[in-house]
């Protein structure tokens, strides 16, 4: 059953267009990955599907976003709150900001439960006490009355997790979830994100730039370049046949074990700027395979093939 | 913790009060003249003028003179006014509940006031409403007090005849002193809360807050504007005590009585008890906002709370 597809997807920002040629497909149960560097364009993609574009002054501008048969774009306000936190849930990429300080932490996670499940206070309470425990935080109930400062980074990404799945949704939002922590950290959150999905048979948007993390836990993967999806596919064909030269550079930027010989390549050059984005396929100056028709024109993203590649290339990339 | 805290900043009064009363001792006795000048009558010798000098103490060393005011304040006598020939205590409690009446309305006026302002600058981005407020608050941050007293007087006073000119009579002389000093108030008020709301708006949990489903005015008034209170209530405890001694334009224009006019009179005759009795309790009413300000911080922000453990 599909959970969430998305279609051609582009946002504009006032006059500004930061992110267009969206689209993927994301099944009950499963994870899919979004990587990318900074400023490719993810977290205004999760911005989109949350249908939060208008805090930024943003605004979807083409495409549709369609979630268990319903229609996104165009929802009402109204609407759109009922879904958001209760059957979306969203994890933010610093949990050192994403609590408000003033307020105890557990009172912040009833928030979601009152709201969308309409309990009462002590029925929010136990509720979440429960849900602190299920994410292996240690005593639930004298944590539920601690501030956020009293609290470190890993625990209080558990608590944003908490207050995501406080409504029991069906999709989640992770994004960067695990930049802000420290390593041994991230690792724990992972695999709780991993198991949340299969213990509660969710669908995950797992938004990272760390191509090791989607090895260790996606199903499937899409990969963006400078405000663009460039290719798309499950894990496993991507990382064992990857068909856009930037997927393929990325992956050959993950460590593989100890060794003396090899350098770690990085991809020449940076990622261009809204304003500078280059005609033809965004990533042709940087690209070691670019040839003239790749200045003039942009490659086709297909939108409902299982595995695509925006890149003229595409085939003779995989050789 | 809170209750520990307040005893801990209110005993420090006492030494804080120590020292800026040797400030005031010497500011004051060190300026050019004395109250002798105002007392003397034309024509008196030299001899008069070191009898009268004697009389008030005013010829020991000023070391010896500040040990007794000082040890007098400590019995809560605060001394006989040279020229005024009245006991300081008198004049201050005589003046004190109008700087009060019109300092606490001010104040309760600019703060109520300037916080709506401020949300409906921030709740009205992009439109006409906040240009509006942008334009209130310049205006109000750069008009002079005094000019606006006499604009006010102008207009509602001598034109309209709504009001007294001058006095201070009954609630009716309140209202134009009110609006005066209360106008500036308002723009710093709701300058302070927009800035505030914006800051606080741009912040990753807000994000968060519509993600989780809540409703704008829940979010306003659940959790921007407690931390927009906060940087407001930090402005208003410096602000007490500038309302009820610094409002002494105001208080002269509308010729109405306080610790303001007292001060400045006082200060022209060079009443040396007056002056220092006056400035000691504005410098008391300055610490007790100030105190007051951080004691609300700690009750409204568990960092701070944890930050004076």
């Amino acid at each position: 059953m599909t959970m969430l597809s998305v279609q051609d997807l582009g946002v504009s920002i006032g006059p500004i267009a930061p992110l267009s040629g969206v689209s993927f497909q994301l099944e009950r149960g499963e994870i899919i990955g979004i990587v990318g560097e900074s400023g490719s364009g993810k977290s205004l993609t999760a911005m989109g599907i949350m249908g939060l574009l208008p805090l930024i002054g943003g605004q979807i501008d083409h495409g549709t976003v369609e979630f268990d048969g319903i229609e996104l774009t165009g929802l009402s306000e109204n609407e759109y709150r009922k879904l958001r936190g209760g059957r979306i849930g969203l994890i933010t990429q610093n949990p050192m900001t994403s609590l408000d300080p003033l307020k105890k932490i557990g009172p912040q996670v009833d928030a979601v439960s009152r709201l969308h499940l309409g309990l009462d206070r002590a029925g929010a309470k136990a509720r979440t006490v429960e849900l602190l425990g299920d994410l292996r935080i240690p005593e639930p109930a004298s944590i539920y009355h601690l501030y956020p400062h009293q609290m470190s980074g890993g625990m209080k990404q558990r608590i944003v997790i908490a207050m995501a799945l406080g409504a029991d949704p069906d999709l989640l939002i992770a994004d960067e979830p695990t930049t802000a922590l420290d390593v041994t950290v991230q690792a724990q959150i992972i695999r709780l994100l991993g198991d949340l999905v299969k213990q509660r048979d969710l669908s995950l948007v797992l938004i990272t730039h760390d191509m090791s993390v989607v090895a260790q836990t996606c199903d499937k993967v899409m990969v963006m370049y400078a405000g663009t999806a460039v290719e798309r596919g499950p894990v496993q064909d991507i990382f064992d046949n990857p068909k856009h030269p930037y997927t393929k550079a990325l992956i050959g930027c993950i460590p593989h074990g100890l060794s003396e010989t090899v350098r770690l390549k990085g991809i020449e050059g940076t990622v261009p700027g809204v304003a500078q984005y280059p005609s033809g396929c965004r990533f042709h100056p940087r690209c070691t395979i670019a040839e003239e028709v790749c200045t003039r024109n942009v490659p086709v993203f297909e939108t409902g093939a299982k595995r695509a590649a925006a890149c003229h290339f595409a085939l003779e990339a995989a050789q | 913790m809170i209750l520990k805290y307040s005893i801990q900043r209110l005993l420090m009064i006492i030494p804080v009060s120590l020292a800026i009363s040797v400030v005031i001792f010497l500011i004051v006795h060190l300026l050019p003249g004395d109250p002798i000048d105002n007392l003397i009558r034309v024509g008196s010798s030299p001899e008069d003028r070191i009898a009268l000098t004697a009389k008030y103490g005013l010829d020991q060393s000023l070391f010896e003179q500040y040990f007794l005011w000082i040890s007098q304040i400590m019995t809560g006598d605060f001394g006989q006014a040279i020229v005024l020939r009245r006991p300081v205590a008198d004049l201050i409690a005589q003046n004190l509940p109008y700087s009060l009446q019109l300092g606490g309305l001010a104040f309760l006026f600019s703060s109520i006031v300037g916080l709506i302002l401020g949300i409906v600058a921030w709740a009205s981005q992009k439109t006409w409403g906040e240009q509006f407020v942008k334009g209130f608050i310049l205006l109000g941050s750069t008009v002079p007090g005094f000019w606006l007293a006499l604009l006010m007087i102008l207009f509602f006073a001598v034109n309209l005849g709504w009001f007294p000119v001058s006095g201070a009579r009954d609630w009716t002389a309140l209202v134009l002193p009110v609006l005066t000093i209360g106008f500036g108030g308002i723009a710093l008020v709701a300058r302070v809360t927009r800035v505030a709301l914006l800051e606080v708006g741009r912040e990753d949990f807000i994000t968060l807050l519509h993600a989780k489903g809540l409703s704008r005015p829940t979010i306003l008034f659940r959790h921007l504007i407690p931390h927009a209170l906060l940087p407001v209530v930090t402005i208003l405890a410096l602000r007490i005590g500038w309302i009820l001694g610094g409002a002494v334009t105001v208080e002269f224009v509308f010729g109405r009585p306080g610790l303001g006019s007292l001060l400045i009179r006082a200060l022209g005759q060079r009443d040396y008890p007056v002056v220092q009795g006056s400035l000691l309790m504005l410098a008391l009413a300055v610490m007790i906002g100030t105190l007051i300000g951080d004691i609300a911080q700690a009750a409204m922000d568990p960092r701070i709370r944890e930050a004076t453990k």
